[in-house]
């Protein structure tokens, strides 16, 4: 090992506003050496990354690249310093071709073409539209193209995502075989198997810190696990398996061996009227996909689900709301009208169908509409457009318009993300009176915490597939982290 | 609204005028008709040249009734820009239902000329809205389109009846050039059909599916909205109102032409954002876009009056429209 680090960053801190992304990070890795950097969710992985990258500029601290300061303004510089980073999304111009792509960014073309042939993709003409490509291709070709460079250091940040396993396993024999030439390697990755056969060692981050370095080596899982999770908060369960009611008869939505697009590949629950459903995933584990195929927004590519014990076919989210499935998506900007009143916003769906074209009836949209803020607490002081009210408030909206179209089945992703503590704490409740007054409820959340607060039972979700089946009961942070990791075998199950 | 306290003066103003747009809109029209005034004293108040009355009724009929026209087809632009769309189909629509029903008339009769003008304007409009709401052809793209094949099916119909020779309805002439009160008559037509668009923007369910895809089209079909039914209403309506604007429009001019109402096309789009009817979507007011259409109508008026020759009267127009839109904008903060 040489004394002078490959790369060394130190001290990094970040604030956006009010909130501390990143309060004391920190990540050296020598020439020859693979660093998996590893975090839950929340972190501050990504915004560590972007500074690494030098798409960010921090707060405190520095980067270092073999010993000198990168003055990384911008993700160009950090590139001429030596940094290259490979992301999870193709940086490929998609309506040029390959030769032309790898013109732009100066890549010398015989490199790459060695370079695409190690990798096992050999067949790439440089005519060959990026378009037309298949994403797995690409990914490998945006790495062809970063190795070309031959960087100093070679940043993977979830790039083996939903490639095939032999792609995977040619990827993870060339970067070990240019690490060993020297070339140093931070790897991002949620998964175990791929890190404990690449790396040497794994930084992980917890709350914005660098909290730990742990070599490789049998075991390490668990303490990753416990590292990433930290203090468990232990915050009492507010239900106990007593009050648990037995659920049986027909599902209110089953889902069966639903598969859609590259990461969804096969997915079954029942989720029954009265229950609030956790799922629980790593970022990118299918999640988007299951929940898009559940609200009418994409086809399944195969599976079926059943609403009631009988088929249903989703074409469009119309279908799904008169089966009632109703979604309230992840990103707030998605579902809102950002510039019209918090009224029309939650009267929306009252509009939708054809017949309800015809005069408003207002008397009817009041009252539906004011149910839904009292019941939510809606702040409405700025209630004539919804862009100026806060984020909590913002969700709440969202939530309210099935509250006040009147809830069967509510579809809820992430929906604590970015809000206030207190209106998170609105939420849990929420969901759970809703169960109790005889909806069925499924829940996906980034925060483990969440599952235990809100949920009857969660199913975990890894690689496009339910790896467990947990009751709230046994569903800890350790327990939950652990099966989002893929470390948990069916046992779980119970 | 607490959350507006808090901020500094000038934005409140501003945020106030976004929400009644009409204000400024109508102190601008009465500035231009005051300037208007002292370039050519007289023309609006007779009494200070000698003749009876405070304002002239003559003036102010004959403004109303050219904007009539200019109003209706912007209720076409009002309303698809809600959805952050535009029909540019409108003025030609508009030639061809005068043209037809002219020479309709006098081989069928009035009825069914009046019918099947109209029909004309509704067929257009659903191909606008299929293009549109089902192909999803962008509706600039769409509805130059139509509009091209609008002007050549009406040239080879034109042939096709050469002989027939045109006459224009007596009660379209009562409706575009007879008087009640001094006022014109077509404000019997444009009365109604105001409170009926401004009525439809805002109290019915269509009317808020129109301001929801304009202003997130994710958000609507989110919520149910089939996006495609919408769009074909809406351009279907559009059209309709664009020949009922045409018809007008030949009782106005009583000579039916290939190029009749084109003309007013570009204006009309003027109007609607004058009015401060948002290009992007989601914001709009059609009361706003009738004060846009006096306003042009007022500042067409002033240039003739200052006898600029017919280029520089053109380039003028345009650079003042372009400087109100931008004051607006600058004023109200809306885009």
């Amino acid at each position: 090992m040489n004394d002078i680090a490959a790369l060394d960053a130190s001290g990094i801190s970040k604030s956006f506003g009010a909130v501390r992304a990143l309060t004391d990070a920190h990540l050296r890795v020598a020439a020859g050496e693979v660093v998996a950097l590893m975090g839950a969710n929340g972190a501050g992985k990504s915004t560590f990354v972007k500074i690494i990258t030098g798409a960010l500029r921090p707060d405190t601290g520095k980067v270092m690249i073999r010993g000198q300061e990168a003055h990384v303004g911008s993700p160009a510089q950090a590139r001429r310093s030596g940094l290259v980073p490979v992301y999870q999304e193709p940086s490929l111009i998609p309506d040029l071709d390959v030769g032309d792509n790898l013109r732009l960014g100066d890549t010398p073309v015989a490199a790459f073409q060695s370079w695409t042939e190690k990798l096992g993709v050999p067949d790439v003409r440089l005519s060959d539209m990026i378009s037309d490509l298949p994403l797995a291709t690409l990914r490998i070709l945006d790495l062809a193209r970063s190795l070309a460079a031959e960087p100093d250091v070679l940043l993977l940040d979830e790039m083996t995502a939903a490639l095939p396993t032999d792609l995977v396993e040619r990827v993870l024999k060339v970067v070990r075989e240019r690490a060993n030439a020297g070339m140093g390697v931070i790897y991002v990755s949620h998964r175990f198997t791929e890190i404990s056969e690449l790396c040497d060692r794994a930084s992980v981050l917890r709350d914005g810190q660098t909290v730990g370095d742990l070599p490789i080596e049998p075991g390490v899982e668990e303490k990753a696990v416990e590292l990433m999770l930290g203090q468990s908060l232990n915050l009492s369960r507010q239900r106990s398996s007593e009050d648990r009611k037995v659920l049986g008869g027909t599902p209110r939505l089953s889902a069966k061996d639903l598969a859609a697009g590259p990461k969804l590949t096969d997915v079954s629950f029942d989720l029954y009227s009265g229950e609030v459903l956790g799922v629980v995933a790593l970022e990118g584990q299918g999640q988007d996909e299951l929940f898009d195929v559940l609200s009418g927004f994409q086809r399944p590519t195969a599976g079926q689900i059943e609403v009631d014990g009988s088929p249903v076919n989703f074409g469009h989210p119309a279908d799904a709301i008169s089966a009632g499935l109703t979604i309230v998506p992840g990103d707030r900007s998605e579902a809102l009208l950002a510039e019209r009143s918090v009224r029309e916003n939650i009267a929306l769906p009252f509009a939708a169908q054809v017949r309800n074209w015809g005069p408003l009836r207002l008397r009817k949209e009041r009252s539906r509409v004011d149910y839904a803020i009292d019941r939510l607490q809606i702040d409405t002081r700025a209630k004539g457009e919804v862009q100026r009210l806060s984020g909590g408030n913002q969700q709440k909206v969202t939530i309210g318009r099935w509250l006040a179209a009147g809830v069967q089945t509510l579809l809820l992703f992430d929906p604590t993300r970015g809000i206030d503590v207190r209106t998170k704490r609105q939420i849990y409740p929420l969901a759970r009176e809703l169960a109790e007054n005889g909806a069925a409820v499924l829940f996906y959340t980034s925060e483990l915490e969440e599952v235990a607060l809100a949920c009857d039972r969660a199913i975990v979700i890894f690689n496009g597939r339910v790896v467990a089946e947990i009751d709230a009961a046994d569903a800890d942070e350790q327990t939950l982290m652990r099966a989002a990791y893929g470390l948990m075998n069916a046992e779980g199950t119970a | 609204m607490s959350t507006t306290d808090t901020d500094p003066p000038l934005l409140r103003l501003g945020r106030a005028m976004r929400d009644n747009p009409l204000i400024p809109l109508v102190l601008f029209l009465f500035a231009l008709v005051v300037l208007l005034e002292v370039l050519r004293p007289g023309i609006v108040m007779p009494i200070r040249s000698g003749r009876d009355g405070l304002i002239s009724t003559f003036w102010v009929g004959n403004l109303i009734k050219f904007a009539i026209p200019l109003a209706m087809l912007a209720a076409c632009q009002v309303l698809t820009m809600l959805t952050a769309g535009i029909d540019l189909s409108a003025g030609i629509v508009a030639t061809v239902a005068a043209f037809v029903c002219a020479t309709l008339s006098s081989i069928w009769g009035v009825a069914p000329a009046v019918l099947i003008a109209l029909a004309t304007g509704l067929v257009v409009g659903v191909v606008n809205g299929v293009g549109v709401g089902i192909v999803r052809v962008h509706p600039l793209i769409m509805t130059l389109g139509t509009g091209l094949i609008a002007t050549g099916c009406l040239q080879v119909y034109q042939r096709l009846v050469i002989n027939a020779g045109a006459e224009v309805p007596t009660f379209l002439s009562w409706l575009g050039t007879g008087r009640t009160l001094g006022m014109p008559n077509g404000l019997y037509l444009f009365v109604p059909f105001s409170v009926f668009v401004i009525w439809l923007m805002r109290y019915t369910g269509f009317g808020r599916l129109l301001f929801a895809l304009g202003s997130n089209e994710n958000a609507a079909k989110l919520s149910g909205v089939r996006s495609w039914q919408v769009y074909i209403a809406l351009y279907a309506l559009s059209g309709l109102i664009a020949a009922l604007a045409g018809l007008l429009y030949l009782g106005i001019i009583r000579q039916p032409s290939l190029s009749l109402a084109n003309p007013l096309l570009l204006p009309s789009v003027a109007a609607a954002v004058i009015g401060g009817t948002s290009i992007f979507g989601g914001r709009g007011s059609y009361a706003g876009a009738i004060v846009g259409a006096l306003i042009l109508r007022v500042l067409d008026t002033m240039l003739t009056l200052l006898q600029m020759p017919e280029g520089a009267r053109t380039a003028l127009f345009g650079l003042i429209i372009l400087a109100v839109t931008a004051l607006y904008v600058r004023i109200t903060g809306a885009r």
